[in-house]
């Protein structure tokens, strides 16, 4: 299964031509729009967030530039923001990267941007809101 | 040796009581002896810093005009339902409340959140909070909607009431199915990949006092960033479970119900938390001095998180069917070196109570009596302890319709 965000950008003659639903009924993707910006006449913006076996994924991305469609990957990051953090560990858990750690001297959280991978598990699991997903573009 | 909460109150006063946390006089412990430790050290504090079940404050936000019942209407903080079923003006908002949108586990897992924890936060951080309220009216209370802000200046009576805080030893959660639970205990990775537990240890208040020797009703205590009372036993305290030589309990045992004014408190002490797939609660900063009275007292606070041990318990089958079953015990220490072994099997901890901000709670709390700003109470009435036959029970289920039948 792969899960792919992207930002997609349309020439203003695509604005009319149901896309999105094609993706959906032809090309099999379940699509999940985050943010999109269309106007007649001018190009149209959308994140999306595609899910589906990476075959069709990859066949969906294809499609659409195919079509004329301007697709880039989505820049995420995850940020942790300490002031929030109450440094009681339950994050540690779900870090495949140890990307979150924990210096067992204070018992005070870390986090190394560096090793993160934003799979964002850990997102689900801190419950004080210290765990944050920014968004470029 | 014996001294008395009234002597070292006079030294405190003095600015010159021997003060120490619940993890310092270990190391005291260690190098002079129990009896030399318990000869120079008057009081040890204790703290932690963790979600506590059952919460809740209590307000009288004063009346509007014309004047307004709520009691017996409907009243709602930032849309999060708040109980009416007192006097005119006063309530209670719970902290597992959620307003009456909130999607819940519709949308798998739930997010929750805000809730009557938040709103709490939000008052204790000096927010306006909007408060709704709808009423019958009566002749002597007319009005019958109100749609305002608040903040915690304002109020009256604004009252920390909280009928569970302070578990004594709690369950190391794990979950052996097939797909991730989400539980009070947080989120459980399938097949026993993580265990969750939840409790200070060596600092923690009552496995600091096991058999409640020290406190009772009337205690005074550091909570939510100032001072608060015992008010009693809380919800669902169980004392008379198995205990260590020591007198540990080695599964949750006693609970404490607190109050305290809630206008004296701080955020950094007091927060929201949002478990995903469960709910919202209150997690707290509660700490409590021990005053020590005698060796055996200094003894039990001598406690170390190696000789803590809590039951391992899986979440998604035997927790909820209520069945007894534990699937292995581990010590606090191992349970905080970030691996444990159950049944051969390696599994990494994580942790729910912060250890970090519970050090930080008896710290202050040290400083505090050190200062001579905070004297020790005597307990007024003690609590029920492991030889009271007092625990905690289950509900007898008896379905309404089988009485129908019987008339």
């Amino acid at each position: 299964m792969a899960k792919r965000k992207v930002v997609l950008n349309f020439p203003p003659h695509l604005i009319d031509q149901p896309i999105t639903y094609r993706l959906v009924a032809e090309q099999g993707l379940k699509v999940n729009i985050l943010r999109a910006r269309i106007t007649p006449k001018e190009w149209g913006n959308m994140v999306v967030e595609m899910n589906g076996d990476k075959a069709r994924v990859e066949a969906g991305l294809r499609f659409l530039a195919d079509l004329g469609v301007e697709v880039e990957p989505l820049a995420e990051e995850v940020r942790w923001q300490e002031e929030r953090c109450i440094h009681c560990t339950a994050c540690l858990a779900p870090c495949p990267t140890q990307a979150l750690y924990v210096d067992r001297a204070s018992m005070t959280v870390g986090f190394d941007g560096e090793k993160c991978i934003a799979c964002e598990l850990c997102l689900n699991v801190c419950p004080y809101g210290a765990m944050e997903i920014a968004v470029e573009k | 040796m014996t001294r008395t909460i009234q002597e070292i109150n006079a030294k405190i006063k003095q600015g010159r009581a021997v003060v120490c946390t619940a993890e310092e006089i270990i190391q005291v412990v260690r190098e002079k002896g129990v009896k030399q430790a318990a000869a120079t050290v008057d009081v040890v504090t204790t703290g932690t810093f963790a979600p506590m079940c059952s919460s809740g404050a209590y307000f009288n936000v004063g009346h509007a005009l014309p004047r307004m019942k709520m009691g017996g209407g409907r009243v709602t903080l930032n849309e999060v339902p708040a109980y009416a079923g007192f006097a005119a003006v006063d309530i209670l908002m719970g902290a597992t409340a959620i307003p009456d949108d909130d999607p819940r586990n519709k949308v798998f897992p739930g997010k929750f959140a805000y809730g009557g924890a938040h709103v709490i936060e939000d008052l204790v951080a000096g927010k306006d909070v909007r408060l709704t309220a709808s009423a019958y009216g009566t002749d002597c209370y007319p009005r019958k909607t109100l749609d305002t802000w608040i903040r915690l200046a304002d109020l009256n009576e604004a009252v920390l009431f909280n009928m569970r805080n302070a578990y004594q030893n709690y369950n190391v959660a794990v979950n052996l199915s097939e797909r991730v639970i989400y539980t009070y205990m947080g989120v459980l990775q399938p097949r026993m990949r993580n265990a969750n537990y939840c409790t200070a240890g060596q600092l923690s208040p009552l496995l600091n006092d096991p058999y409640y020797r020290t406190l009772g009703v009337g205690t005074r205590i550091f909570l939510g960033g100032g001072e608060g009372f015992v008010v009693g036993h809380g919800t669902q305290h169980n004392p008379g479970v198995r205990r260590s030589e020591k007198g540990l309990p080695q599964v949750p045992a006693g609970t404490l119900a607190v109050t305290g004014d809630l206008k004296k408190m701080n955020p950094r002490w007091l927060r929201g938390a949002s478990f995903t797939g469960y709910g919202v609660t209150l997690t707290l900063g509660l700490g409590i001095p021990i005053p020590i009275l005698d060796e055996e007292t200094l003894e039990f606070a001598a406690v170390s998180d190696a000789e803590i041990t809590a039951p391992v318990v899986d979440y998604s089958e035997a927790y909820p069917h209520g069945r007894a079953e534990i699937l292995g015990e581990v010590t606090v220490a191992q349970l905080k070196s970030g691996e444990i072994t159950v049944n051969g099997k390696k599994v990494i901890t994580a942790g729910l109570s912060s250890y970090a901000r519970a050090r930080e709670v008896a710290l202050i709390l040290k400083s505090w009596i050190e200062a001579g700003t905070f004297l020790l109470t005597e307990p007024v009435a003690p609590l029920p302890s492991a030889d009271s036959g007092y625990r905690f029970k289950p509900l007898p289920e008896r379905p309404w319709e089988r009485l129908q039948e019987a008339v």
